[in-house]
């Protein structure tokens, strides 16, 4: 199980977090997984925070864009491998809320601790279902290899 | 039309991203994609027949809320789009700052916000409260439904029981279309029907040593609703060793109990009842029997002092044992005090993890049940024997008002008059004793046997085998 991003991609999503502070920011990844555990990022897409009403520790990526952005991953051949969404002044690590929220399993879901406005650590996360039983589900950390 | 199908649900559409459906509306899409990959069904749909909340549908750029729901008309160049939602935050949901209301709660919970006692700032403690019922039967039912109703954000339920046909006179969580179906589903089912806004976790499992303080640690109070002593005790000892309240109650026949136990200053269980009972002293609720509305007496109680105890106001239960007399519709109060030597939760206590709380109750778990030892009759035996006009008396040692429910035409003594009444009894007769299920019966049988009575029997599973195997005319009860 492993995340692949180019430096700069990965740069990118890191300074979201910082011009978003102190509120979350959020995002998805666009690119390809290779069908046994590894999954290669080509892009970021920069998204809005729907939770308007409390963004400094809640996100919602607006359902629209998600059709939009992988209408276009189609169309390049790539698809929707994970998201990725920042922690202000909160350590890099899923929440109980980030689980409860989580329904695209097999996709990563990338965060990044911004401390005082400066990106600290950035993990990922791979959302796991146990096979037949659709109320649970959990997530397993994951590899990122920047390269 | 094309229907986009996102990467979670690929695998149920055999790894197929866009699918081709035709179909006249939303709904009817729906269906035929369900029919073509029936796994995907569950996925996307909720037990109640809706969408699950988090998945949403768009028409082209449409979300089909904004549009007819399942109604929604589609046309051949239309494309459909799945799209589960993506969302998250960096705090759990109890921390206050995630329990803003929206316009919505505001107006559900108008009548609590109109009163200072309650206010904006106690409907955001509820809605930030985690609270776990243990048990979604006759306590459980009205305190989960009362407990959504007020707004507590997360109700957890703990039950692995299936809904049964007796459980209807008083476990009103539970309707007809219920029987059959595990309690947890039916109970989560009407919570979400009261109050979308609650979080329902099910945990469709035993509560036990291995897992109750795991299970307590996502929760801030736990109320026990549970029907017997060995999980009362694992309840109480798990509360006091996690730290959390625990809002007890309990019912029999017309009378009840309801405390708080497990509070730092406050007495456990264990402080009032140091040891469990004899197994088999006290019975349960399908022996005993009970008024089916005291459990929703107790168990709406019980939800008092919870909300009290996350809201912070009025005066708790802690310290005090409310005793109810629904009959002579009494209420009593015992002062209760820890007690200094509480092996639980004392000055030193002595007992640091959860323990074998069946062998603390006595109950050897694959005990030999008490009519093995006993001779016996099967009923169909019985029956050849009668119709062959055989001279076999029949005792029923049961009470006079189940011999009105139902009987065989038996001799009627209660087993607890039977050391009394023996002598009306002829010991060189064949006699067949029956109660409801065996269990009293054989009891009888083993005091007749030790009485000189030579040729006594147990009717093996007692009148409900009856109506089961030979009469099916018999009610069962």
């Amino acid at each position: 199980m492993a995340l692949k991003i180019s430096k700069g991609t990965w740069e990118q999503l890191r300074r979201h977090g910082e011009e978003t502070y102190p509120d979350e920011c959020c995002g998805v990844l666009v690119g390809e997984a290779d069908g046994e555990g590894v999954k290669s990022v080509k892009g970021v897409v920069r998204c809005g925070n729907l939770r308007s009403d409390s963004p400094h520790d809640r996100y919602l990526i607006d359902p629209r864009e998600l059709v939009r952005i992988q209408r276009e991953a189609r169309g390049r051949a790539q698809d929707i491998v994970g998201f990725y969404h920042s922690h202000p002044d909160h350590p890099a690590r899923w929440s109980q809320t980030d689980l409860a929220e989580a329904h695209w399993t097999g996709c990563s879901y990338v965060i990044t601790s911004v401390i005082n406005g400066k990106a600290t650590e950035t993990t990922s996360f791979n959302l796991m279902a146990n096979p037949g039983e659709d109320e649970t589900k959990y997530f397993e950390d994951e590899e990122i290899r920047v390269e | 039309m094309k229907v986009s199908i996102p990467t979670p649900l690929r695998q149920y559409t055999a790894k197929q991203a866009t699918v081709e459906v035709s179909a006249n509306t939303v709904g009817e899409m729906l269906d035929k994609l369900t029919g073509r990959y029936p796994e995907l069904r569950k996925q996307l749909f909720a037990e109640n027949g809706k969408l699950r909340r988090f998945v949403n549908v768009y028409v082209n750029d449409e979300d089909i809320r904004y549009l007819e729901n399942g109604n929604t008309p589609l046309k051949e160049t239309d494309t459909v789009s799945i799209v589960p939602s993506v969302a998250g935050g960096s705090v759990a949901v109890n921390s206050p700052l995630a329990t803003t209301l929206s316009n919505d709660e505001v107006l559900r919970y108008s009548r609590h916000l109109i009163m200072p006692e309650v206010g904006m700032t106690g409907q955001q403690k509820l809605k930030a409260a985690r609270v776990l019922c243990i048990g979604a039967g006759g306590l459980g039912s009205p305190l989960a439904l009362y407990l959504a109703a007020a707004g507590v954000g997360t109700l957890g339920l703990v039950d692995f029981d299936v809904v049964d046909f007796t459980n209807l006179q008083r476990q009103i969580i539970h309707t007809v279309e219920d029987v059959g179906r595990p309690k947890l589903d039916s109970a989560a089912e009407k919570l979400e029907a009261i109050n979308p806004f609650v979080n329902v976790r099910k945990f469709e499992t035993k509560l036990t040593s291995a897992n109750a303080l795991d299970l307590f640690r996502d929760f801030d109070i736990i109320a026990d609703g549970t029907d017997n002593f060995p999980t009362r005790y694992l309840v109480n000892d798990a509360c006091v060793l996690s730290g959390k309240p625990n809002v007890y109650a309990s019912i029999f026949r017309f009378e009840g109990q309801a405390s708080v136990f497990a509070t730092k200053d406050g007495p456990c269980y264990r402080c009032l009842y140091p040891e469990p009972p004899p197994p088999g002293l006290v019975p349960s609720c399908a022996e005993g029997g009970v008024l089916g509305i005291l459990p929703g007496l107790l168990g709406v109680i019980q939800a008092t002092e919870v909300i009290k105890l996350i809201l912070g106001s009025g005066e708790s239960l802690i310290g005090r044992l409310l005793l109810v007399d629904a009959l002579g519709m009494r209420f009593r109060e015992l002062k209760l005090r820890k007690n200094r030597d509480c092996p639980m939760c004392g000055a030193n206590p002595t007992i640091h993890e959860l323990i074998d709380y069946q062998e603390f109750c006595g109950i050897r778990g694959e005990e030999a049940p008490v009519t093995a030892s006993v001779p016996e009759i099967q009923p169909a035996e019985l029956k050849a024997r009668l119709d062959n006009g055989d001279n076999v008396f029949i005792l029923d040692v049961r009470e006079p008002h189940e011999y009105q429910i139902c009987n065989l035409g038996g001799y009627l003594i209660p087993l607890g008059d039977l050391p009394a009444r023996m002598n009306e009894l002829d010991s060189s007769r064949e006699i067949v004793a029956h109660c409801r299920s065996g269990v009293r019966s054989a009891k009888a049988v083993t005091l007749l046997r030790q009485a000189g009575f030579g040729k006594v029997r147990n009717l093996a599973g007692g009148i409900l085998a009856w109506g089961e195997k030979v009469d099916p005319t018999v009610p069962k009860y």
